[in-house]
């Protein structure tokens, strides 16, 4: 069975999951221009919960995650994914049509890409912990 | 028009409402809408015997030319009639039938469902509509033959019913589609205006026998007849409405329909007229066989459903004629017969006519109205039967074609269906008294408002055949025929061969009552040859299905990963080999400008590859698989593709964090494979890796189109806003290919808990892991 590691991966897991969800971000927002996206994004979001996981268990990692079950982010993702395909729709314009919105002040571009962008992120983050945990919760339950 | 039909399925819907607000007075309630729509038709009938098409024409989406068009003609017009008129008898009769059934809700919601499936099948001129509506009227009929789920019996005719008609659906599907092909057209209104077109166009003969096997089983024409008689499992309000006056005349109304278009050949003049009196003798014959007053009547309903094929079948004016007075009688007389069957059977206790008898003093009203239906029935004037049959045997004798089969099946036909006639009314009401489970009284009037008023009409249009004849059928006839005829019906034609025929057939039809017990008990004795028709055929069909099925599920879905790949990758090389090798040849140039990295990357992978595949140990064939991931991420770095190569290092980390978390859960690793085997699957991978390798090199050389990716640079940036084109494709360019996949990632996550965390405990299973490996640890 995975054991919750030793002082070093404990160390290190603390350290390095703000960084790496930080680095997630970054990566899911800068996906549009330079190498990135919501579906790497997603995957080193979740890398991040998984050394998190193995270093101190399934429990804590969900105390960390606080209310949000996996499952419901896999519901958010694919909800944000399709309702971003409607904005197109409201300004007479095929589906799936991108829509730009300029933002005043800053120097950034909202676009239903975007939206979607993060939809992937979530459905892909949700998928990968809701398997991992559901496979670690099982390994507790039959030792 | 076509909103106030479809507005009945919003009425169904509330129907269980409705049973809140109205209690027990709900039939009568939901009976105003049939009656209603019955109201405004007759407003219409005017225009309509005046001899327009009135054209309803609803658009739906104009931009891919659908629109939900209704048309008006005589013919539908007629059966809408029948419909909505019967309809509205049939629901104020099921809400004293059925009075304080705990299942009344579902048993409104489905009829008044059937109800506007059926209008819409007789209104509709798509094509497409028509056969929607076709498939409605078979899943209502199913829900309303098994209303009584608990009962076996019903559960398996209610089946029956459905496999046969929607089996039949799937061939009309067919010819529907061909019709369409061959007219060019999906509107019913085009395509019959079309002239000659269709028959002769070189689809005719096929187009016509899946037209003809959608409309023969959903009319129980032989040798379909079977499944007509088992939904009188089904209570009787459905049975007077469904399985005589409506549903099963759809099939009926399809070919009179198509006769414009399609009658008149000689294949539509055969198989329809022999087809049709085959029915009609079969069905009258078998008549005989029973006791049970419902299955007495449906026989004779497969009989009149025969009639009514024949005639088209036959197509001269003069049966066109005959087709709509007798459809219209037969509508009548056997709506009003199925009631009083329920009547007898809500106050008897007992479906069985040999157990009752003397019932005409106990109950007066219900045994008049059940004498003028029978009356109707055997076809004695001066009732609207009479017209009826005195026509049919006029287009008999001007029949074409195999005159002397039919005159002889129609002949005894008729005979035996004055029988059944007699058989119906004269042993329950007439002779002794014999004592019934329950004690019989008058019905409800309820329950009398319907057979009373449908033979009043018999009655009426045999007395006045002008308020019956000139307007409404000449309309249909003429719809029928494709071009106008007059109808004149008078009930005394002088004496002549029809009428010296109805009398020989009144006659021995009597004789044959008088002797019925005798006959029913040498008939009898032909059971075990029953035993072989068509039902038996029905029977083993479907443990055929059954067998079949669960052999190929045996062998299909094992239950073991390896072979499920194996079938996949097998196929696969099939499929892409033929078209790859056998239909293009395989065209490319193999260049050896290797730089020394790659091939020390490719090596690597070769390497991995090889040891993954003889390795001892399942932890040194994960760690060589990821080798071999983490080499082709190099190649896409390697080859200028970062974000490929991000994303394949991630998924190989998550991979073999996946397969260490599974690693523990699997079996011992153990040769499960004999050296042979192992020599098969050798061959199946290495074909699929050299096929693949064939595959990308001719790709690679080979350029008939032009490459998107040429496209997606250019407007990358202008139009997509974006600087990263891979990620520009995932989201913008095939957004919608990436809404399917993460759709399919979460299927996937949806999958893995369900079956970790549903599984069914297995004590001696331990440690079973993902589908295959809890299979295969059980299984050894």
């Amino acid at each position: 069975m995975v054991k919750s590691g030793t002082i070093i991966l404990n160390t290190a897991a603390r350290l390095l999951m703000p960084l790496q969800l930080l680095f997630s971000v970054f990566l899911l927002l800068r996906g549009h221009d330079e190498p990135g996206g919501g579906f790497i994004a997603g995957l080193v979001a979740a890398g991040a919960f998984i050394l998190y996981l193995f270093a101190f268990g399934v429990t804590a990692t969900k105390e960390v995650l606080r209310m949000v079950d996996p499952r419901d982010l896999i519901g958010m993702g694919l909800l944000l994914g399709t309702l971003s395909i409607l904005p197109a729709w409201f300004v007479g314009e095929p589906f799936f049509t991108a829509q730009w919105w300029e933002i005043p002040g800053i120097d950034f571009k909202a676009s239903t890409p975007l939206i979607f962008d993060i939809g992937v992120y979530l459905a892909v983050l949700g998928t990968l912990l809701a398997v991992i945990m559901t496979l670690m919760e099982v390994d507790k339950d039959e030792p | 028009m076509q909103l106030a039909v479809l507005s009945g399925f919003v009425l169904a819907a509330f129907a269980p409402l409705l049973q809140r607000w109205c209690a027990a007075r709900t039939s009568l309630v939901l009976a105003l809408y049939p009656a209603a729509l019955a109201l405004w038709l007759l407003t219409q009938l005017p225009a309509v015997m005046g001899g327009e098409v009135l054209v309803f024409s609803l658009e739906w989406v104009p931009s891919l030319g659908m629109s939900l068009t209704f048309v008006l003609d005589g013919l539908s017009m007629l059966f809408a009639l029948l419909i909505t008129v019967i309809g509205t008898f049939v629901l104020i009769y099921a809400g004293g039938y059925l009075k304080g059934h705990p299942d009344l809700v579902r048993f409104h919601v489905v009829i008044v469902a059937f109800m506007v499936s059926m209008l819409g099948l007789v209104l509709a001129d798509g094509l497409m509509t028509l056969f929607v509506f076709w498939e409605l009227t078979s899943i209502t009929s199913y829900l309303l033959i098994g209303f009584n789920h608990t009962d076996l019996e019903a559960r398996k005719s209610a089946r029956q019913g459905l496999f046969v008609t929607v089996g039949g659906g799937l061939a009309l599907m067919a010819g529907l589609v061909m019709l369409a092909i061959a007219g060019d057209s999906w509107s019913l209104q085009e395509l019959l205006s079309s002239g000659d077109v269709l028959r002769d166009h070189a689809l005719y003969l096929p187009m016509l026998l899946c037209l003809l096997g959608g409309a023969f089983t959903k009319s129980a024409q032989f040798p379909f007849h079977f499944w007509l008689p088992n939904a009188m499992a089904a209570p009787t309000p459905v049975s007077a409405y469904l399985h005589s006056a409506t549903m099963v005349k759809a099939g009926i109304y399809l070919l009179a329909r198509l006769h414009p278009g399609l009658g008149g050949t000689e294949a539509w003049i055969g198989i329809l007229s022999v087809v049709g009196a085959l029915t009609m003798f079969t069905g009258a014959f078998l008549a005989l066989r029973h006791t049970n007053i419902k299955k007495l009547l449906a026989y004779s309903t497969i009989m009149a459903l025969g009639t009514l094929t024949m005639l088209l079948g036959i197509g001269t004016e003069g049966a066109l004629i005959a087709f709509v007075t007798f459809l219209l009688a037969h509508s009548l007389y056997k709506g009003a017969l199925f009631m009083i069957a329920g009547i007898l059977d809500h106050e008897t206790g007992t479906k069985d006519v040999t157990a009752m008898g003397g019932l005409r003093r106990l109950m007066p009203v219900t045994a008049l109205v059940a004498c003028i239906a029978a009356l109707s029935l055997a076809g004695v004037p001066p009732l609207f039967g009479f017209i009826g049959k005195e026509l049919m045997f006029e287009s008999v004798l001007e029949a074409g074609s195999f005159r002397a089969i039919i005159f002889l099946l129609s002949f005894s036909a008729a005979i035996f269906t004055i029988a059944v006639a007699a058989i119906v009314v004269l042993r329950p009401f007439f002779g002794e008294r014999r004592e019934t489970p329950k004690a019989a009284h008058e019905a409800p009037s309820a329950m009398l408002a319907g057979p009373v008023g449908l033979a009043i009409l018999s009655l009426l249009f045999g007395l006045v055949p002008v308020l019956a004849g000139t307007g409404l059928l000449t309309a249909a006839a003429s719809a029928v025929a494709g071009e106008s005829l007059s109808v004149s019906l008078s009930l005394w034609h002088g004496i002549n061969l029809p009428l010296i025929m109805s009398l020989i057939s009144l006659a021995l039809g009597y004789l044959l009552f008088r002797h019925w017990d005798r006959v029913r008990g040498n008939l009898s004795r032909l059971d075990p040859l029953f035993a072989h028709g068509p039902e038996a055929g029905y029977e083993n069909l479907m443990d055929g299905i059954v067998r079949i099925s669960e052999w190929q599920t045996r062998v299909l879905q094992n239950g073991y990963m390896r072979n499920y790949i194996m079938v996949m990758v097998v196929v696969l090389i099939a499929l892409v080999g033929n078209s790859l090798l056998l239909r293009h040849a395989p065209a490319f140039a193999i260049s050896f400008d290797v730089q020394f990295h790659e091939a020390v990357v490719t090596g690597l992978m070769v390497a991995g590859a090889l040891f993954a595949c003889i390795s001892r140990s399942r932890l040194g064939a994960v760690a060589s698989v990821g080798i071999m991931g983490f080499c082709i991420a190099l190649t896409f770095i390697l080859f200028s593709a970062p974000d490929l190569g991000i994303t394949q290092l991630l998924v190989e980390t998550l991979t073999v964090i996946l397969l260490i978390l599974v690693l523990f859960r699997l079996p011992r690793f153990a040769s499960l494979s004999t050296p042979l085997e192992r020599v098969r699957d050798l061959v199946v991978a290495g074909s699929m890796g050299v096929l693949i390798m064939l595959l990308i090199l001719t790709v690679v050389a080979s350029n008939q189109f032009v490459p998107v990716s040429g496209y997606m640079i250019e407007n990358s940036v202008p139009l997509a806003h974006g600087r990263n084109i891979v990620n520009v494709i995932l989201v913008d360019y095939r957004a919608l290919d990436t809404l399917g996949e993460i759709f399919v990632l979460a299927l996937a996550a949806i999958g893995v808990i369900a079956m970790l965390k549903l599984r069914a405990p297995k004590p001696e299973a331990k440690g079973a892991g993902k589908g295959q490996g809890a299979k295969e640890s059980a299984d050894g």
